[in-house]
């Protein structure tokens, strides 16, 4: 962990010493690499990796608790949820998450996942504390996006095949809505203080805005790249500014992050970034967006307030997910 | 109540659903003329009896379960016809059951079957037959077509050599009709991208090639002169497989054998493809082959189609499929749709190895004024068929 420059930063300045050697003062981001079977995580001071960690087979979705002091690691081909010690790198426990974890979300009650089991039609609610399972519930074919309302009393499941985002109240466990979207929906978010939901829609090639309240569509998000054919253009993984006024949306192999202005659903920019671009982090304050680029095996670092790329960061194999630790 | 407006919205939704449930309800049947296979040097690879329905009957559970939400109800009814069997009243069986129909037949039967008068009114997807003209003069305007035409297989491949500069081309082909119709692909889509075929041969061995091919090969192919890549019309899979490595000059091999454009092939894994593969494996105890994409591709066209028009009714699901709004998620890293000249069904060609995929047609640089999918096959200027306008 002690590089030479940080031994000639001790003898330089010992203030700037302590700054380094303590990783837990910098924030981090942690990106899955699907095809590596490791976390690499990158520090938000340096833009360096400054961790591997392996984990069980290919890892995808990735979050942490709400004091930060677990993360919670999709394994999809172990068929496992894996609870980790982020200070040591160490899995504490296994969770019984279904076949196939691809995504999940926790509810704020900070205790319930909602896991998508891509290859069973399935999302499954565990219990975090007890470790069981406290329900499953019946989706489309492959389920994927995953969120949940800020208030808790919603969560959303997405289905690829059935092209779908399922509606489930989280105290009967049950759905209670059904709506379609375009083809292939990859990735769901509550915005505006909860009253809407966006849903992706890689192949279909949008974004669908739904009022939460009664479940209608709301308006829908096109996206049009120069240079790029529409078929490439597949918006998969997308996040909100602190102010929730502006989206950027990962373009998957149009190799593009759009910036989308979340009131209007007008399109202010695009910004190249690695290949098959597919989610994202921010940093604490939000003034840096970090993506995670599949076929080029890296992490494209980008200033929000400039809306430009600043750099790449060599990762692991086929970044998937990522999320962002204090 | 927790959610009084949520409920409110539940009973409408029971309701519409109730009512829905009682019109949308689409069967679809799935008829097999069985052919005999000619005899070939190696049974390695046997072509499982159930290649095709087990797609379809993916499709299926993948509709069933979209159904489920929406209360649409799908049923599928599968008919064989043995080798000489009575193909005709079958289909007349089957019209009456449905006027959907997965058409696994040779190129002769999907007319025969297409032109009787009780299918004019049907919707026919043809998911075995790669004829071209099926999709030129010889078209149907009831009949659509799921699976790949040869020239989409064989402009992948030129795309390919293409893109690798091996622009000069060698061919071997069997005798087999398939061989033969397959060879003729190959030739006009050489010419199509503005290759060189400098020379070909027959396969006219009839001895066991699994004892002699290290020595016959090198001498067949001696005489081909000097070219980039060996192109092999063996669509039945007889003698393909002893060419490569035995050849005089040392070359890559194309067409049935090698390097292979297909519909689909176990080794796709990109796009959620993977998961595609893992759900055909549970169902059917085997890899997915390019006639189980065409069926499942077919089923899901259906299924598609009714869930975007919540209807049942044959005209109002054709128009859908053969619009501009109608879109499938194939797998292949694009969205999937009817060519409104022919009733093909656009989509990208898989180039794979038997452990790998090599490349995705259309490659980059093939460029087109309206999708780049359509520089594979016959794109509408080339097209010679009039029966969709």
């Amino acid at each position: 962990m002690i590089s030479p420059s940080s031994h000639l930063a001790r003898l330089l300045s010992l203030p700037l010493f302590l700054g380094l050697a303590s990783p837990a003062l910098a924030a981090e981001i942690w990106v899955t690499n699907e095809k590596d079977d490791t976390v690499s995580v990158i520090d938000i001071d340096t833009l360096e990796v400054i961790r591997t960690i392996e984990t069980g087979e290919r890892p995808r979705g990735i979050t942490f608790s709400k004091d930060f002091s677990r993360v919670y690691i999709c394994a999809s081909d172990s068929d496992t949820v894996q609870v980790m010690d982020p200070e040591t790198g160490k899995i504490l426990h296994d969770l019984p998450s279904g076949e196939d974890p691809e995504q999940f979300v926790l509810h704020p009650n900070d205790r319930h996942l909602y896991i998508a089991n891509e290859d069973d039609a399935v999302t499954t609610v565990v219990d975090t504390e007890t470790r069981t399972v406290a329900a499953q519930i019946n989706v489309g074919i492959e389920p994927e996006g995953m969120a949940v309302s800020p208030d808790g009393k919603i969560a959303i499941t997405t289905s690829e095949t059935t092209n779908m985002a399922h509606w489930i109240d989280t105290e009967t466990r049950k759905l209670f809505a059904n709506t379609l979207v375009d083809a292939r929906p990859r990735h769901a978010e509550f915005t505006a203080q909860g009253s809407e939901l966006w849903v992706s829609s890689e192949i279909g090639g949008t974004i669908t805005v739904f009022n939460t309240a009664d479940q209608t569509e709301k308006g829908k998000i096109t996206f049009e790249v120069k240079g790029v054919h529409p078929d490439r253009v597949q918006p998969v993984g997308f996040e909100f500014t602190e102010d929730e006024k502006t989206a950027f949306v990962a373009l998957g192999p149009s190799n593009h992050i759009a910036v989308v202005n979340a009131e209007t659903l007008a399109v202010e920019d695009y910004i190249l970034v690695g290949r098959r671009v597919w989610h994202m982090a921010f940093s604490p304050d939000k003034s840096l967006l970090f993506t995670t680029n599949g076929v080029s095996g890296d992490v494209t670092v980008i200033d929000v307030a400039k809306r430009d790329a600043i750099k790449s960061i060599k990762v692991g194999r086929f970044p998937w997910g990522a999320a962002m630790r204090p | 109540m927790r959610f009084p407006k949520f409920g409110l919205i539940l009973t409408c939704l029971t309701l519409f659903t109730h009512g829905a449930m009682a019109e949308v309800s689409v069967p679809v049947v799935y008829l097999k003329q069985t052919v005999e296979r000619p005899p070939v040097l190696s049974n390695l690879d046997p072509i499982p009896e159930d290649e095709g329905d087990m797609g379809a009957q993916l499709g299926l559970a993948d509709n069933l379960t979209t159904g489920t939400f929406l209360g649409h109800k799908y049923s599928l009814l599968t008919r064989i016809v043995p080798v000489g069997g009575d193909l005709m009243t079958a289909a007349k069986e089957a019209l009456a059951e449905s006027d959907l129909i997965i058409l696994d037949a040779p190129a002769t039967d999907v007319l025969a079957i297409a032109d009787l008068e009780v299918a004019q009114d049907a919707v026919l997807f043809n998911v075995s037959s790669a004829q071209n003209a099926l999709r030129d003069q010889g078209c149907r305007a009831n009949v659509l077509h799921s699976l790949p035409s040869s020239l989409m297989r064989t402009d992948a491949i030129m795309q390919f050599a293409r893109s690798r500069r091996w622009d000069t081309l060698a061919l071997i082909s069997g005798e087999h009709p398939d061989d033969l119709s397959y060879a003729h692909s190959l030739r006009r889509s050489a010419t199509k991208f503005g290759m060189k075929l400098k020379s070909e041969k027959t396969w006219v061995f009839d001895a066991d090639m699994r004892r002699n091919a290290a020595q016959e090969v090198p001498l067949f192919t001696q005489d081909l002169g000097k070219y980039d890549l060996l192109l092999i019309a063996d669509e039945v899979q007889d003698f393909g497989r002893y060419i490569a490595y035995n050849t005089w000059l040392p070359r890559p091999v194309a067409g049935s054998e090698g390097l292979i454009a297909s519909a689909w092939s176990p080794v796709v894994e990109q796009w959620g493809a993977a998961q595609l593969q893992s759900r055909f494996t549970e169902l059917a105890g085997r890899a997915m082959r390019p006639k189980d994409y065409a069926a499942w591709a077919a089923i899901r066209t259906i299924g598609e189609a009714v869930t975007r028009t919540n209807s049942a009714d044959t005209e109002t699901l054709r128009g859908y499929i053969l619009s501009d709004d109608f879109e499938l998620a194939g797998f292949k890293g694009r969205p999937l749709s009817y060519r409104q000249w022919n009733g093909q069904l656009r989509q990208p060609i898989p180039l794979t190895q038997p452990r790998a995929l090599v490349a995705l047609a259309p490659l980059p640089g093939y460029l087109h004024q309206h999708s780049e999918l359509d520089t594979l096959g016959l794109d509408r200027p080339e097209s010679n068929c009039e029966v969709f306008q």
